[in-house]
């Protein structure tokens, strides 16, 4: 198996230099995402302004995939409608799982890489169903979630 | 020739290539390979003997029974047992230790209890008692781990009482290597009135480990990490506690005499052997003995510190890494764990595993051993007896690699959350 495949520059790169690092207070979803198979913990935040995602911040540790898929989710999440938003979440679950990826993904296609090393895609997906927890629980009339890769997929 | 090198050739697995590659095999720790005489004796089992224990009357079943019954003293001589009878198979250390919490620890412990643990402890000696005090309204204390990884001994003054029913501890850890002094705070427990349980998971595979040196009361051991199949293991305790302690499950084989409304029970260790058990697997185990006999443990020990003194030392030689636990093979066994400053311990572990070299990433299943040095996880090498200098070195480049790789990405000064 190349590794290659799995470590491409632009991972290390978001591994070594996040974005979006930090907490958000306040904000309109916090959510706790834990991965119980190597006690990776991952908390998230996103702030909301006019049904569009106004800023997105996380914090926690990890190894460089799930670091790496997270800093290029809040990136990829700011400015999108909540629709937007579960939409491009699909699509990147679809894409870990197998399925064609769209061309308009832009760095976050990196990570599809991840699909050769199955038990590294929890790792890729954690932030994702962190996210998708969160925006649950928030039409739901919550602010706050916990989730582990173990719920969600 | 080295014993690594005398012995490899006895274990087919580590013949095999991983990716055209060599196959580096450092995780002896969570389970061990096997020798070609285990191998070969599973399969005679089920093609010569294969029959249900304690009930044929038939040659085959005698035949069966004899040979579990030889395993069962097989391992009461290997740990210094003063009777067969007082070994009980078991799934493992984990199905092991759930057993004296269910037993022995229903009987004896009770509300305001004590019960004093280690933060060096595998997960499976601490949820079976906190299952058990949680019941029991008892309250779980830990002996403190010191920044050397070793227990700290000044804290027994305070931890043991007359509160306390049963110190339970690893005689080895297997994130940190220690190995512990059992005997000193064995008569430290004892002097209180508290019982003693040893998880030797990771020290019978590797030392000399008597019962009666040790003076223990409890001590859980797993047959896969001492070259025998998965599903062997068992747990040896005093006679004496076996007799007054209740039954485990309850089923067939265990019993004396059933009638509607209630049953009596065979003395141990059938006492605790309910429906049919591990016949192949802990017959197998006996096996896997005497191979380690045939080789000897002080054979073993002796080879295993100096694979662990030479990888602590060119440990070093990798810039940013940092390796918890003794940092000199005394009092230590072949588990190193370590963390890099630049990589998390999951992708050290993905980018070795691409140069043939197995090793363990995560927690370990000690979560609190490893919040005590602030980290989530780590990665750890693990030798067994077919190490070999040769597979440190190989650990050392693949190592190098990794750090290659991600240093390079990593020129940030800020703290990147740790390790990640």
């Amino acid at each position: 198996m190349a590794l290659d495949d799995l470590y491409r520059e632009v991972i290390l790169d978001h591994y070594a230099h996040p974005r979006n690092r930090g907490r958000l207070d306040p904000s309109d979803v916090s959510v706790e995402g834990a991965n119980p198979l190597c006690g990776d913990e991952l908390s998230l935040y996103v702030r909301l302004r006019d049904g569009r995602v106004e800023d997105a911040r996380f914090e926690g540790r990890g190894c460089s995939i799930s670091q790496a898929s997270t800093s290029m989710m809040t990136e990829a999440i700011k400015g999108k409608t909540l629709e937007e938003v579960r939409a491009l979440v699909a699509q990147f679950k679809g894409m870990m799982h197998g399925q064609e990826v769209a061309d308009d993904l832009g760095d976050l296609a990196a990570l599809q890489g991840v699909r050769k090393f199955p038990v590294r895609i929890k790792c890729a997906t954690l932030s994702w169903v962190a996210l998708e927890q969160g925006l649950d629980e928030h039409a739901a009339g919550h602010s706050t979630a916990k989730t582990t890769t173990e719920t969600g997929s | 020739m080295d014993l690594g090198a005398r012995v490899r050739e006895d274990f087919p697995l580590l013949q095999r290539t991983v990716g055209g590659q060599r196959l580096v095999y450092l995780d002896s720790a969570a389970t061990s390979q096997k020798p070609r005489a285990v191998l070969d004796a599973l399969q005679a089992y089920y093609r010569d003997y294969n029959a249900n224990v304690h009930r044929g009357i038939y040659r085959i079943a005698e035949e069966a029974t004899a040979r579990y019954e030889e395993a069962r003293a097989k391992l009461a001589s290997f740990l210094g047992a003063a009777r067969p009878e007082e070994i009980i198979f078991t799934r493992g250390t984990t199905e092991a230790i759930n057993l004296v919490a269910a037993t022995w620890g229903r009987a004896n412990v009770a509300s305001g209890d004590e019960i004093v643990l280690t933060e060096m402890e595998h997960h499976s000696n601490i949820v079976p008692w906190q299952l058990l005090a949680a019941e029991r309204g008892a309250r779980l204390r830990y002996i403190p781990v010191t920044d050397e990884g070793r227990l700290d001994l000044g804290a027994l003054d305070r931890l043991f009482g007359e509160r306390t029913k049963l110190v339970t501890l690893t005689h080895q850890s297997n994130v940190l290597g220690t190995v512990n002094p059992v005997r000193q705070i064995a008569d430290r427990a004892h002097a209180v009135g508290a019982r003693v349980l040893v998880d030797a998971a990771q020290s019978v595979p590797h030392q000399a480990v008597n019962v009666t040196a040790l003076d223990a009361d409890f001590l859980a051991f797993s047959g896969h990490k001492m070259l025998g199949p998965t599903g062997s293991g068992g747990l040896w305790a005093r006679y004496e506690l076996l007799e007054a302690m209740p039954p485990y499950h309850g089923g067939g084989e265990m019993i004396m005499r059933v009638d509607l409304d209630r049953s009596t029970y065979k003395d141990p260790p059938h006492k605790f052997e309910a429906g049919t058990p591990n016949i192949a697997d802990d017959i197998v185990l006996g096996v896997a003995v005497d191979y380690l006999r045939g080789i000897g443990l002080d054979a073993i020990t002796a080879h295993e510190a100096d694979l662990t003194a030479y990888a602590l030392a060119r440990l070093r030689e990798i810039p940013g890494l940092r390796v918890l636990g003794p940092q000199v093979a005394v009092d230590r066994g072949g588990a190193v764990s370590f963390t890099m400053d630049v990589v998390h311990p999951h992708d050290i572990a993905q980018v070795l595993d691409g140069e043939g070299i197995a090793v363990r990433a995560g927690h370990h299943c000690a979560q609190p051993l490893h919040r005590r040095f602030d980290i989530e996880a780590s990665a750890r090498a693990s030798f067994h007896l077919y190490n070999t200098r040769e597979d440190v070195d190989a650990l050392i480049a693949g190592l190098q690699t990794v750090h290659r790789m991600f240093a390079r990405s990593s020129r940030v000064k800020e703290e990147v959350g740790g390790v990640g």
